[in-house]
């Protein structure tokens, strides 16, 4: 039985330990908005914070997950209004969305480490997370707004 | 309301639809019509644009908006999102011409209907060239229809009312209603004949050419509450993972599923017929294995043992047959463009340059694997799929299923990118295949990483060969491309060995240079593996051999590359197209959308300025350019490289110019440029997918690696051609941006190390 909490919620589970987070958030809680992109962490789109750290679900088995604090894109803010989703939308970041979750969870993550990041910070944090559409120089364009209106959580 | 149709294309040579395609098969339409005279050639051309597509177009105001008592308008999109913005644009247009306010707009996505809606496949950079003035028209339409229910209201004339900003105001009384107050009144008017209506004019566009419209799903992708094809759940959903045969045409002899079931939570496991080959759009065929979760699912694929028998193309591996396609591309071959004299014009050259190109297979690897939902109830299916083509996606889902075509519905998610791929439904069929194996249950079935990978619908892999004769001056006086490429034809009929006329057409045959001989030939390709559509598609191998070659000749007669290549684009001129033999000219009118080369200058010059092009750039580094026409748009890019002494390749700065006609969403057209520049990057630099024994050798994304944000070009500049003339008919903008990054690349590295890439990617061939 893993018990763990997520986006504030406890949740248990009594199923396979090796499970990976991913696949519990996604087909177990219904938690869709973390990605499958790989199943290797090749390419970020299920990162989610554990115990506020930016991991990637598709490698987190449930076992190493057991009582630590999950948060998804879901659980960023309450309402979408983290500085970071505030300025993924204000500069059209996205092209089809779909690994722009992960991104925007590795860039809080950034953010919280490095308030103020550099490019090669930028490239460091965010080179994990792929983005077939190409959209990275908003990405890192996006990344520096954020961090001007204090993208600290 | 009589909507404008044509069947699926009946052998029509110039309007290759992927559909057409299909029908054209059968009837032996694909024998391309070079040798033919013109006339003939002509009387193959039925219909063009949005007309030649399949169930083409509609532009009935009740089949795209809907207005409630509460003043939301609800816009129905039928074209597929997978991140060209779409699902914003072309609602923008309709809000627009019908002066809405953009805040009470919302979009509804329609299901795979072309009956209704008209053509839906969402390829081929046509959705706003085809959709734009039909969207204008509906939006104008209804915008008519409110004004007309309120001047019946007021019992004044109609041109006493005005339509603006969701409300019609009759100015002499002062009197204003809202669009909801009237929405019920105008919905029972007839909707106005077209010729009758009054589009705005320009001037007055309030979204139409405008920055300031954000992205409409923004909020929803930005919170993880967008539905992807994958995300797609229903009460009591099951989850599904397929087994496929390792090499194309391969099928499973024999099959142990008992360790399998033994992992808990799989529930049954589910043979998947192989199909006939070539297999069009058809599953792979293998064995299923459905489960409780996706995670179970893969473990009991694991715990499969299957047998397989390869079959022929288990012979398939890239380096012989890169040596194959050399080979033929060093002999005459199939004439497919022919002006002048080649053989003696190169006799008689000063000079001779030859040179040969190899751009390998490339999967297009959207973020989402293909991933779909299927239910079947009460004998009627429903499905959630992330696809470019909903309405194929709903034909093939009844055929195979043996349920009648009006009681399957495709709901159409939005896609995590498709770039071509998500075109096949094949993915679809095999989630409806697994929910019949239940009962109906509903079933999502999806990709790994590694079935996309090991299973796609391949970009072509080509070889060509370019030969040049320079007179003294070092002008070319004659040019001969030899393109060998499997086709994609192939995946429709057996025995496919030749470039279609729609892939001749992507840079090929249409180069319009100002050369006095030219020749184009295609020796054949047999095809070993599924090819597909891949974002720009032949397009990108042609582009990369011509502008390649073209510095290349630039070098041997001491030339600076951009003069160069402006003068063999040579003055300002309208080409038409099938005179150089592209029967095609991308499903366009050759009259509507010829070949103008003064366009094509105007952005390899802005390009060029962009970068500062002939400025220092200092050791280690080099400028390279190209410019390319296609999807009747024009694109040039400029590139700045630095290879530093260990060989590492970086990309400091990309500046691209794009003339695509008359813009619908200029903040869009910069995405997709600047999205074009960082994909053409990473097949210029790192993507490559190669086979052995059958089998693709890649797995990942650790093997086949795409660009990443410290290898992307860190300073990425778009030039928009300015063009305010909305009469003038759109070009492409998803497509025509790819082509020229990779040899502009190319160029640069060779300005920057004196190294002539011939062959992409360009991995480490700095390195040596």
């Amino acid at each position: 039985m893993a018990t763990l909490v997520v986006n504030g919620v406890e949740r248990r589970y009594d199923g396979d330990p090796d499970m990976p987070l991913l696949w519990f958030l996604r087909d177990e809680l219904g938690l869709t908005g973390t990605k499958f992109g790989c199943g290797q962490a090749l390419c970020g789109a299920c990162t989610v914070h554990l115990d506020g750290a930016a991991v990637r679900a598709c490698q987190t088995p449930l076992s190493a997950a057991e009582g630590t604090k999950v948060t998804t894109i879901e659980g960023l803010s309450p309402d979408g209004g983290h500085p970071v989703q505030a300025a993924w939308r204000d500069l059209n970041v996205s092209q089809c969305g779909y690994c722009q979750t992960g991104q925007i969870m590795q860039a809080v993550s950034l953010l919280n480490d490095t308030p103020n990041p550099t490019d090669d910070d930028i490239d460091g944090a965010m080179a994990g997370n792929l983005c077939r559409c190409g959209t990275y120089p908003r990405i890192r364009a996006a990344i520096k707004q954020a961090a001007t209106k204090g993208g600290k959580t | 309301m009589s909507a404008r149709t044509t069947g699926a294309a009946s052998g029509g040579v110039a309007n290759v639809s992927r559909r057409g395609l299909l029908a054209g098969i059968g009837a032996g339409a694909f024998v391309l019509a070079v040798g033919l005279p013109v006339a003939t050639q002509a009387q193959q051309q039925k219909a063009f644009g949005a007309d030649g597509m399949p169930n083409g177009w509609r532009d009935d105001p009740k089949i795209f908006i809907a207005i409630a008592e509460d003043g939301t308008v609800s816009i129905t999109c039928t074209r597929s999102e997978m991140g060209q913005g779409v699902r914003t644009s072309i609602p923008m247009v309709i809000a627009d011409e019908l002066e809405a306010d953009w805040s009470k707009v919302r979009v509804v996505q329609a299901t795979g209907d072309e009956g209704r809606f008209g053509n839906q496949d969402t390829d081929g950079s046509r959705s706003l060239r085809h959709f734009f003035m039909p969207m204008r028209r509906a939006g104008a339409a209804a915008r008519t229809m409110l004004e007309q229910a309120a001047a019946n209201q007021w019992r004044v004339p109609v041109a006493q009312v005005r339509a603006a900003n969701h409300a019609v105001t009759h100015a002499a009384s002062g009197r204003t209603l809202g669009y909801g107050a009237l929405a019920k009144a105008a919905a029972e008017l007839p909707v106005p004949a077209r010729d009758t209506l009054r589009l705005k004019d320009p001037s007055a566009f309030k979204f139409i050419g405008k920055d300031a419209t954000g992205l409409i799903d923004n909020r929803d992708i930005t919170t993880g509450k967008a539905v992807y094809g994958i995300d797609a759940r229903v009460e009591g959903t099951l989850y599904a993972v397929v087994a496929r045969p390792p090499v194309y045409g391969g099928k499973a002899t024999a099959v142990d599923s008992a360790e399998a079931l033994k992992v808990p939570g799989v529930l049954k496991v589910v043979a998947i017929d192989p199909p006939a080959v070539p297999s069009e759009f058809q599953p792979l065929g293998g064995v299923a294995v459905v489960a409780r979760n996706t995670y179970a699912a893969m473990k009991g694929r694991d715990a499969l043992k299957i047998t397989w028998d390869d079959g022929p193309n288990a012979v398939y591996s890239s380096d012989t047959y890169r040596a194959s396609l050399e080979e033929a591309a060093r002999k005459p071959a199939k004439v497919v463009r022919n002006e002048g004299d080649v053989d003696r014009a190169m006799a008689g050259a000063a000079k001779k340059v030859e040179a040969e190109y190899y751009v390998p297979h490339l999967a297009q690897a959207p973020l989402e694997p293909p991933a779909a939902l299927v239910r079947i109830v009460d004998g009627r299916a429903e499905a959630w799929a992330c696809t470019q083509a909903p309405q194929v996606t709903r034909t093939r889902l009844a055929q195979r299923l043996g349920i009648p075509e009006d009681k399957v519905t495709v709901n159409v998610t939005l896609l995590g990118g498709g770039f071509g791929r998500k075109s096949k439904p094949d993915f679809v069929i095999e989630a409806g295949l697994c929910s019949k194996a239940m009962d109906g249950a509903p079933v999502k079935l999806t990709w790994t990483r590694e079935d996309d990978l090991h299973h796609g619908y391949y970009h072509t892999v080509s070889a060509e060969r370019l030969e040049a004769g320079l007179d003294a001056s070092g002008k070319p006086v004659a040019w001969l491309h030899r393109s060998a490429a499997p086709t994609i034809g192939s995946i429709f009929a057996p025995d496919m060995k030749h470039e279609m006329p729609f892939e001749l057409g992507m840079g090929l045959v249409n180069t319009p240079f100002v050369i006095p001989n030219i020749r184009a030939e295609n020796p054949e390709a047999p095809a070993f593996t599924r090819i597909g559509w891949f974002r720009s598609v032949s397009n990108i191998p042609h582009a990369f051999a011509v502008q390649s070659f073209v510095a290349e000749l630039a070098h041997a007669a001491g030339r600076d590359p951009k003069d160069y290549l402006l003068e063999l684009i040579g003055p300002p001129r309208i080409v038409d197209p099938i005179a150089l033999g592209d029967v095609w000219n991308h499903g366009e009118d050759p009259k509507l959308y010829p070949i103008d080369t003064g366009r094509l200058r105007r952005v390899v010059e802005t390009a060029a300025a962009g970068i500062g092009w002939g400025r220092q750039v200092g050791q280690n580094r080099g400028l390279g350019i190209a410019g390319h026409y296609s999807f009747v748009s024009y694109v040039a890019v400029a590139a700045e490289v630095e290879v530093d002494g260990r060989g590492r390749l970086s990309i400091p700065r990309v500046d691209i110019a794009v003339d695509a006609g008359p813009l619908v969403n200029p903040e869009r057209v910069r995405s997709q440029m600047e999205g074009a520049v960082v994909m053409g990057t990473g097949l210029a630099t790192s993507a490559e997918i190669s086979f052995k024994n059958g089998r693709v050798e890649q797995n990942n994304y650790d093997s086949y690696e795409l660009t990443r944000i410290d290898t992307a070009p860190r300073d990425i500049r778009v030039h928009l051609l300015p063009s305010n003339d909305y009469s003038r008919p759109l070009g492409g903008v998803g497509e025509p941006g790819v082509p020229p990054v990779a040899p502009a690349i190319a160029n640069a590295v060779f300005a920057a190390t004196g190294k002539r890439i011939r062959q992409l990617p360009i991995r480490d061939q700095l390195t040596a």
